[in-house]
């Protein structure tokens, strides 16, 4: 599906505040297919923030976010089929097994072909995949959020911090599964370690804004 | 839309019957609570109007008591972005409403039961009866869930429900109330149809205004 859709995600004067608190201002940014780009800045700058209203889970105070595919607004409301995303925020089902979560998620969004077994192979959670989230260790679930945000081939990979908790294996894991989507989709990396920074070609730092 | 929100009730079955978060609560709240009663009647026979009274009183602490989990849960663990990052709002209403009711159909399903074997109750008319119970359990499973959704993002969670949804409930209740009573007496249709025709409408009106409602707060 990447080669073909031309996608374009287009922030203009975003801001963002908590109660009368700014965390940032003015954030503008274009980015097309094939584009990679590292939110970073100190912590508490609110690069998990940027990327969750890139997301669609928070809105901006103001300012204008679009995600555009082949010329056509996205409408907002299914702006989630685009997106993928791993983030310390986010949680999966404690009480399913791996191959479970995420099959109920591909349920959920509605997905026919199931692609559980060749994601799991690829984060290395195959042989594991029947055992309950609950037992697994942090890595493990770093691991399987990161099966999870690419299960339906999204057009856009957001990754919070994605290699914490992971070992060198892991890591390579996420160099790879990065080295695709920057190929041919878009991927957005909110970090502050210089590995993950390194996988993308272009930055945005909050400090600077 | 319709397949999204019967994967995410399924998903919340499953999760249910692992975890056992709502079902465990209201069992022991429906024994304690049916046990009291029996205790403290002996062999008195209640008035058709304090059996209905009581049997709604039961029904709205247990749903209370079950129903607010099915959000607050999702929140507390930090799984609402699962749902948020996989399906619409309107899905995911939807098939909470679906869980909410079948979940609430089948306690108070027990609950009656269970009231009818340890009171000894004789109802005259079972299909009225029948029916409205379940327009009553419907509306009630419509509120419940959206202000669970409500509760789940404010702060102090479970304590606030009954608080919120009694007076929200309140006309609904009245009418249940009301029809249950004249159906154990052996009220015919047209003596309850009033009832009826303000439970159709009062659950048409709360789950439109829910489906509104939700797309507001979903996201943040
Ligand atoms: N829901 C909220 N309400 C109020 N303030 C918030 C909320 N969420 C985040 N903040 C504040 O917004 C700021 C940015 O937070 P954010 O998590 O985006 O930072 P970050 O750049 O990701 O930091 P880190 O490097 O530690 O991950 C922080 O000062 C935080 O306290
Ligand atoms: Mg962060």
């Amino acid at each position: 599906m990447g080669g073909l859709t031309d996608i374009r995600l287009e922030a203009v004067n975003l801001t963002k505040k908590f109660d009368r608190k700014t965390i940032f201002e003015n954030v503008n940014f274009e980015l097309t297919k094939k584009s990679s780009v590292a939110i970073t800045g100190r912590n508490g700058s609110g690069k998990s923030t940027l990327i969750k209203i890139i997301a669609n889970l928070l809105t901006q105070s103001s300012g204008e976010l679009n995600l555009f595919s082949d010329g056509k607004k996205v409408k907002k409301e299914i702006v989630y089929r685009y997106i993928g995303f791993v983030s310390p925020y986010l949680n999966l089902y404690d009480e399913f097994t791996g191959a479970e979560n995420l099959k109920i998620a591909s349920a959920i969004r509605g997905i026919s072909g199931d692609n559980s077994d060749s994601v799991l192979k690829q984060v290395g959670l195959f042989e594991r995949r029947h055992d309950l989230l609950k037992i697994y260790s942090s890595g493990m679930k770093q691991r399987l959020k990161i099966a999870f945000s690419i299960l339906h081939d999204p057009y856009i990979l957001l990754l919070d911090e994605p290699t914490s908790n992971l070992d060198l294996e892991g890591v390579s894991v996420v160099d790879d599964i990065a080295g695709g989507y920057k190929k041919d989709r878009i991927l957005i990396i909110a970090t502050n370690d210089a590995h993950e920074k390194s996988l993308c070609d272009s930055e945005i730092n909050l400090n600077k804004i | 839309m319709f397949k999204q929100a019967i994967a995410i009730c399924k998903k919340d079955f499953r999760s249910e019957i692992r975890t056992r978060y709502a079902i465990n609560a209201l069992l022991m709240f429906i024994i304690v609570v049916i046990s009291v009663i029996k205790f403290s009647l002996g062999e008195e026979k209640l008035s058709a109007e304090m059996n209905a009274g009581l049997i709604w009183i039961i029904i709205f602490f247990a749903t209370s008591n079950g129903l607010s989990r099915v959000f607050v849960s999702e929140e507390e663990r930090g799984t609402s972005l699962v749902l948020k990052l996989s399906s619409e709002a309107r899905s995911v209403i939807l098939g909470k409403l679906i869980f909410n009711t079948v979940l609430t159909f089948i306690i108070n399903f027990f609950i009656i039961i269970l009231y009818i074997l340890i009171t000894d109750l004789t109802i005259k008319n079972i299909a009225l009866f029948s029916l409205s119970v379940s327009l009553g359990t419907l509306g009630l499973s419509a509120v419940m869930t959206i202000i669970a959704a409500l509760i789940s993002k404010a702060g102090s969670k479970g304590t606030l429900y009954p608080v919120l949804s009694f007076p929200l409930l309140l006309p609904l209740m009245l009418a249940s109330i009301s029809s249950t009573w004249l159906t154990i007496e052996g009220a015919g249709l047209s003596a309850i149809a009033g009832e009826l025709q303000m439970m159709v409408s009062y659950t048409i009106v709360v789950i439109t205004a829910s489906f509104l409602l939700f797309e507001l707060i979903w996201n943040d």
